[in-house]
């Protein structure tokens, strides 16, 4: 694991409710990403890992925790956002919405070049047109020029999504967030971008935290994975760790309805993520735990602490965690695991 | 006659062009399709290959401007040129479609309850509305919600919901074939396989044929008994969907198979696996077979002619020149 760039630690986001209630989208996260390394998220809709990225590029105020960018907190003024935003970039999830209609490719990559003023900064002397040329051709758009005047409705899904991640590559970030980045794609594009990721943390060590519901994408690009459930990284580890020996019964649940994975007999869970304004009290994952309903729970005598315990905020410190009483008494880390909620 | 016909949908040569101010624009290009009562056959393909044209042309709603050929027979009866009349009493009643995009597809002003209830009381005129609304909540309850799910408005229940409403809908008059278009493709892997588990229930529960369009292979081989791989307009493959995705034989359903990754196969690991290129512009189809541009196989002769759907027994199709010469 390299030294963080980007960090988060017991990150917790509220949003209020126009009834008054009070959502927890986020509720103690600690997530880091250093140089050329990638993260991904992944977790259902309602898991807050859209959420937990908006904090990392400071799009989203913390209600408690901090995000830490080479060592320092956020500087969430105008000026501080702005320098942030040269370092790190986020590629939002559609690419059709994100582009927008009545500019040219060439308009939608050189406003962050304008506005980051990054000719005056070049070393190399270049010019806009230089700087706007060689980020398509990075992204995998050559000849650039023939897309210069192109607009977003003339471009194929693969094209727009390469213009956005090349408006995001012109300003050189160390680290790149990518929300859902192949979702809308054909199956065909999916891993010419996918490639592209792996290209640009290869070539320019950037840094790549990935925000997907998709497990496949992650065994093909990822380094380590943060599955996330109602606001909490439930289980962390290396994508070996994580994909081939899950630990967690949402993660078994969440690999075993994966199409192609034909010999895991489908854990097909009931329902769907619970409302953040009220999560459940002990494990957040109780009411829909496959491990609870069959009654292994009980027989490792655990029972009792799913109902009513909650568990401790997972520490991103690059080894396999697993926020679950249950696993702690299989693996025989009890002990271990209760030292951690009293600290 | 001995036995009446099996297939409930029969596309026979099947050719859609739209007329656009730039030219014909070719959507389908001679297309069979067969689809037997208690089956499950899946069409897969990229945006543009003429898999949601297809579809349409089962309850004849292609848009005015396409020109059809070819023959679609549910039950025997050719839709594509039945009355009015009797199309009209063939929706719905015999055949069903479940469109993309659940969201869209239901009116946000009025209670699912009634939208589900409204094909019953077209063809049903003489039933009570107690009665309708009876049915209404049995469909709910078949498609997993609860039966007082039916006062609420759309935007009331999650994209799941949504979708399971639609799948009611497409119930509603007990029809013997349901399209669906990219039932999942909106929705999150738990309730995808949700979504998925219900419509092989009902399959199996109901015995209706079911026909389901995707651009992800690997949910189809995971539902479907067949497959048929579309590109440009044609069926490039076609077999059991176990066959199709685990044995691809032309290169782009290969393409499309290993697109999403065996989670555990080292090989995939730090490779994803994609194909160069983009479709071809349907107005613009390139000589000979028209995937030869982006085939990491093409041979010179793929330049010539399109290749024919080649017979490679055991209901196996391809459309691939490398394994005419074995």
């Amino acid at each position: 694991m390299s030294a963080p760039v980007l960090e988060a630690r017991s990150a917790t986001v509220d949003f209020t409710t126009r009834g008054g209630a009070v959502a927890r989208a986020l509720d103690g996260v600690d997530v880091s990403v250093g140089r050329g390394e990638v993260l991904a998220l992944v977790g259902e809709s309602g898991s807050g890992k859209t959420t937990l990225a908006r904090t990392l590029v400071g799009l989203q105020r913390l209600t408690a925790g901090e995000v830490l960018f080479e060592g320092r907190p956020l500087d969430y003024s105008a000026r501080g956002l702005r320098t942030l935003r040269r370092h790190v970039q986020m590629v939002l999830q559609d690419a059709a919405g994100s582009l927008n209609p009545r500019q040219t490719v060439y308009e939608s990559v050189a406003e962050g070049i304008r506005l980051h003023k990054r000719v005056a900064a070049d070393e190399q002397g270049r010019t806009e047109v230089d700087l706007v040329a060689a980020a398509l051709a990075e992204a995998g758009l050559r000849p650039p020029e023939r897309l210069f005047l192109r607009y977003p409705h003339e471009l194929s899904g693969g094209q727009k999504q390469r213009v956005l991640i090349a408006g995001a590559l012109a300003l050189r970030p160390q680290i790149l967030l990518a929300d859902e980045p192949v979702s809308s794609l054909d199956a065909s594009i999916r891993g010419e971008i996918l490639a592209l990721l792996l290209e640009l943390r290869e070539e320019n060590g950037v840094g790549i935290v990935v925000v997907t519901h998709d497990l496949g994408l992650a065994w093909n690009i990822a380094d380590r994975i943060a599955v996330m459930y109602l606001g909490r990284v439930v289980e962390f580890g290396s994508t070996e760790e994580v994909l081939e020996s899950p630990r967690h019964p949402y993660t078994q649940a969440l690999l075993s309805v994966v199409p192609e994975i034909s010999h895991l007999e489908p854990i097909v869970l009931r329902g769907e993520i619970p409302d953040p304004t009220r999560i459940p009290g002990g494990c957040r994952f109780h009411p829909r735990c496959p491990k609870l309903a069959d009654g292994s729970a009980a027989a490792a005598g655990v029972e009792h602490r799913c109902l009513n315990d909650g568990l401790a905020v997972l520490p991103a410190d690059g080894e396999h965690r697993v926020a679950c009483h249950l696993d702690a008494v299989l693996t025989g880390a009890a002990e271990q695991g209760r030292g951690e909620v009293s600290a | 006659m001995t036995t009446p016909p099996a297939e409930l949908l029969e596309v026979r040569d099947l050719r859609v062009s739209y007329l656009t101010s730039e030219g014909r624009l070719p959507a389908v290009r001679g297309v069979d399709l067969v689809v037997r009562a208690g089956e499950v056959v899946g069409v897969a393909g990229e945006s543009g290959c003429g898999k949601s044209t297809l579809a349409s042309t089962v309850l004849r709603l292609q848009p005015k401007d396409a020109q059809v050929e070819g023959e679609v027979l549910v039950a025997g009866a050719d839709v594509l040129t039945m009355r009015w009349g009797d199309l009209r009493a063939l929706r719905w009643d015999q055949v069903s479609i479940v469109f993309q995009g659940a969201l869209h597809s239901l009116n946000p002003v009025h209670r699912v309850g009634d939208q589900i209830g409204e094909p019953i009381r077209l063809h049903e005129p003489s039933l009570r509305a107690a009665e309708v609304s009876e049915r209404v909540r049995e469909l709910l309850e078949q498609v997993g919600l609860p039966r007082a799910r039916d006062r609420a408005y759309p935007h009331q229940l999650s994209g799941g919901q949504r979708q399971r409403v639609m799948i009611a809908m497409a119930l509603a008059c007990r029809p013997r074939l349901i399209v669906a278009d990219e039932p999942t493709t909106a929705l999150d892997v738990m309730v995808q396989a949700q979504i998925l588990a219900l419509l092989s229930d009902l399959v199996r529960d109901l015995g209706v044929g079911l026909v389901i369009i995707s651009h992800d292979l690997s949910v189809l081989a995971d539902v479907c008994d067949r497959v048929a791989v579309m590109y440009a307009g044609r069926i490039v493959e076609t077999g059991t969907s176990q066959e199709v995705f685990s044995d691809p034989r032309h290169p782009y359903a290969a393409a499309l198979s290993s697109a999403f990754p065996r989670i555990g196969d080292p090989a995939a690991r730090y490779a994803p696996s994609g194909l160069p290129g983009d479709p071809p512009d349907p107005r613009d189809l390139p000589a000979g077979c028209s995937f030869a541009p982006r085939c990491p196989l093409a041979l010179d002769a793929c330049r010539v002619a399109e290749p024919p759907l080649l017979d490679l027994g055991n209901g196996r199709r391809a459309a691939c020149i490398r394994l005419g010469a074995s």
